[in-house]
């Protein structure tokens, strides 16, 4: 049944055989040594507006994976440090591998924080902010105060789902006896 | 179209990798091929890992196709990270540790036996069939990956535990071809991918760091299993090469009973604090376990770490439980329980308790690890030195087990105590590297590691002589395939020929044995100790009738062959017309043949 439903759902649903067709193009996060040339998608599918924002494919996972949600979404007011610090441990841990994973975060600029640093075309291209004096902006270098963070991939789960399940970050449970 | 890249595949009992090298290289830059899995419900990430768990979803989660893949027709099954996660919840539903089953010859390994003891209406696979389908997993991520480089047509090499028979060897292979993996694949053990990973991370160091009569333990202790090689080195022409002089049995004790065997005294102080643990919590106590494990146990580890288990509810601060774990409980359990002091002579304790037993997977009794590496080692050095050790596996990560391994092995060997060898860092992907540089090396050219057959191999023949009520005939056993038979290499045993019935199936009782290395073909042992020879599937053969021939009987000699890609293959030969029959593992499907 699975199986025949499923190739149905492609046959009828443009906009699933869409999310399908994405799939087989994603290319693999660690570039292969001779790029795989990416096949054509069929010309009567038409690039459909994905049903769910990668935002929220992210959420949910930051949810499933380290309770990131249920965390920010209790009250802990009413909690001693020492409460709040045992949970943020584990939270720490499994969203801070969950974000290395899906986008490996690093600093922009490798030099260590105070050092003297060169600007160059870097503040025309958003790669750094100039702050202090900056006058006209022209000066050749400056000291590093924050490093700065970039993203070395992005490699957000692809979801499938339908339309009804798109604003679920993290389902209901429910358990039968 | 020629080969573009050699594949190196890791089929793990929990976790599976892939890693390939552009054969266009100067030298091999093995790289890990991204695999996309279903994470959860609808959702696809690409993870280095494919854990080798299968999920049989339910019948509405197969019609949503919550759990497909792109590239399969099938929604009715999950494989990886996805399945993994539900394995707790969903025991029964999901499929674990196929890998050990395939190795476990009580039971048909075509028969659809998993998920172990699920319900009637959960669909069950063949431990050969799950072990297809995390194959087909990865072969799919390729061919998403390279669709110009068909797998077909690539060098493949997979990796199997050195403690797999012949017949577990030939389930594996099986299983590979279904997947659609080349004909040409190549088979290697897993401590020998590991030789080949420090190896190639060495380069040709290697010769200054070893000397001719040097013996190296490679000790891989993987999720579910640990297995024991002896690498030796010897000399030829003047070059130095290395030789696989033994390997040890199939244990089924590895880095996962670790972290449960935590995880269970973890759940104890919680249930002192009223806490129970539902599937899901101790799941979540699991991976803590895991990660604590590695936390105290390395050399600068904290004193106590902090496990905590979150409320079930969305209220996860007040619904936090925590306990600390000493450093002190978290070394002794795990020392005393998985490396314990032992001496070179002492021996894993036999569970005694025979008669009814149920029929599970034959997990050690004994999780001494280090008893059954000072057996393994007393039969193999044959009382002469160890001088290297290599560790492999996950569990190394965790620094104090490496160092109480390595002390014990100095223990025993004080006059010399041997070197540990550094090769590999990343202790998850060693053996698919190793296999990747073993494909290569064959290839190109490069260092071999020679062994032939890690065992030796005899078929039962039931003696003439007269009847006696209530027992048996009795057996012995011919050597059909002497230890350490190389590839590429055949022999005729030479016996007394066997009348066979024409038109019926000849069955034969077929074993091995990892420990009698000077039995030689056509030797007839007459009795021989349980610790020595393992029985396996039986053989069998059907004999078609000959047009020219109106004999009822045919007499027989047997001829064996390990093929060049490492297959042991066994035949009856007709006396006089040299006429042949290939010799079956009868755990085959009949239909098939």
């Amino acid at each position: 049944m699975g199986r025949i439903s499923l190739a149905w759902k492609i046959l009828t649903s443009s906009e699933f055989a869409a999310r399908v067709t994405g799939l087989l193009d994603a290319p693999p996060a660690l570039a292969p040594p001779t790029p795989a040339k990416p096949e054509a998608p069929p010309k009567h599918i038409a690039p459909s507006k994905p049903l769910r924002s990668d935002a929220v494919t992210l959420l949910a996972a930051l949810q499933r994976e380290g309770r990131l949600i249920d965390f920010f979404k209790e009250p802990i007011d009413a909690y001693s440090d020492a409460q709040v610090g045992a949970a943020v441990r584990d939270i720490h841990r499994d969203c801070g591998s969950l974000l290395e994973r899906q986008f490996a975060i690093c600093p922009v600029l490798d030099q260590a924080e105070g050092s003297n640093v060169t600007i160059g075309a870097d503040a025309k291209n958003g790669r750094i902010k100039l702050t202090g004096k900056i006058g006209d902006g022209s000066q050749a270098s400056g000291t590093l105060v924050h490093h700065g963070w970039r993203v070395a991939k992005t490699d957000v789960p692809v979801w499938t789902g339908t339309a009804e399940a798109a604003s679920i970050v993290a389902p209901a449970e429910v358990e039968v006896r | 179209m020629t080969a573009q890249f050699v594949i190196g595949i890791d089929l793990g009992t929990t976790n599976s990798v892939l890693v390939y090298s552009a054969l266009n290289e100067e030298s091999p830059q093995v790289l890990l091929l991204p695999i996309p899995q279903v994470v959860a419900a609808s959702t696809i990430e690409s993870r280095s890992m494919l854990p080798s768990f299968l999920y049989q979803c339910t019948p509405d989660e197969s019609e949503s196709g919550a759990f497909a893949l792109s590239w399969s027709d099938d929604a009715s099954f999950a494989t990886g990270h996805g399945a993994r996660s539900l394995s707790a919840e969903f025991p029964d539903r999901t499929i674990a540790a196929a890998k050990s089953w395939l190795g476990h010859s009580k039971v048909d390994r075509h028969e659809p036996i998993l998920p172990w003891q699920a319900a009637r209406e959960i669909t069950k696979l063949s431990p050969v069939t799950a072990s297809q389908r995390y194959l087909e997993h990865l072969v799919a991520a390729w061919h998403q990956a390279f669709p110009d480089a068909p797998i077909s047509q690539q060098n493949v090499v997979l990796t199997v535990p050195a403690s797999f028979d012949a017949s577990a060897r030939e389930l594996t292979r099986e299983a590979a071809l279904a997947a659609g993996l080349p004909e040409t694949f190549v088979l290697l053990e897993e401590p020998q991918a590991a030789t080949y990973a420090w190896l190639n991370a060495v380069g040709d160091r290697w010769r200054k760091l070893l000397k001719v009569g040097d013996r190296m333990l490679v000790c891989d202790i993987g999720g579910g299993t640990t297995d024991l090689t002896l690498v030796e080195v010897a000399e030829e022409d003047g070059e130095l090469t290395l030789q696989r002089a033994a390997v040890g049995n199939h244990l089924l004790v590895g880095g996962d009973n670790m972290d449960l065997a935590l995880a269970h005294f973890v759940a104890q102080l919680f249930e002192a604090k009223g806490l129970t643990l539902d599937p899901w919590q101790s799941v979540s106590l699991w991976h803590s376990c895991r990660n604590a494990k590695e936390s105290l146990l390395s050399e600068s580890g904290p004193d106590s770490h902090t496990i905590s288990v979150p409320g079930r509810g969305s209220r996860l601060i007040g619904g936090l439980v925590s306990v600390n774990v000493e450093r002190g409980q978290a070394a002794d359990l795990l020392l005393s329980g998985f490396f314990p002091d032992a001496t070179l002579t002492d021996r894993p304790a036999r569970s005694r308790t025979s008669g009814f037993r149920e029929i599970g997977l034959p997990y050690e009794s004994d999780t001494g690890i280090t008893r059954h590496l000072a057996s393994f080692l007393n039969q193999s050095l044959a009382g002469t030195n160890l001088t290297h050790v290599l560790f492999n596996g996950g569990v190394f990560k965790a620094q104090a087990l490496r160092s109480r391994l390595l002390n014990q092995l100095q223990g025993w060997f004080p006059d010399s105590p041997p070197d540990i060898v550094d090769g590999s860092d990343d202790l998850d992907f060693s053996v698919a590297r190793g296999a990747c540089f073993y494909g290569w090396t064959k290839l190109k050219g490069g260092v071999r590691i020679r062994g032939g057959t890690a065992r030796s191999y005899y078929i039962g023949i039931e003696t003439a002589g007269l009847a006696i009520p209530g027992a048996g005939r009795p057996l012995k056993a011919l050597c059909v395939v002497p230890h350490g038979m190389e590839e590429g290499t055949e022999v005729d045993i030479p016996s007394d020929p066997i009348g066979l019935i024409v038109g019926e199936s000849a069955r034969f009782r077929f074993f091995s044995s990892a420990n009698r290395r000077d039995d030689r073909p056509g030797e007839l042992l007459p009795r021989w100790s349980p610790d020595e020879l393992n029985e396996t599937d039986s053989l069998e053969a059907t004999l078609s009738a000959t047009d020219d021939s109106e004999e009822d009987y045919v007499p027989v000699t047997f001829h064996s062959r390990i093929t060049e890609l490492g297959i042991l293959e066994l035949w009856c030969v007709h006396e006089s017309t040299d006429k042949r029959w290939k010799l079956e593992f009868s755990v085959r499907d009949d239909a098939e043949s």
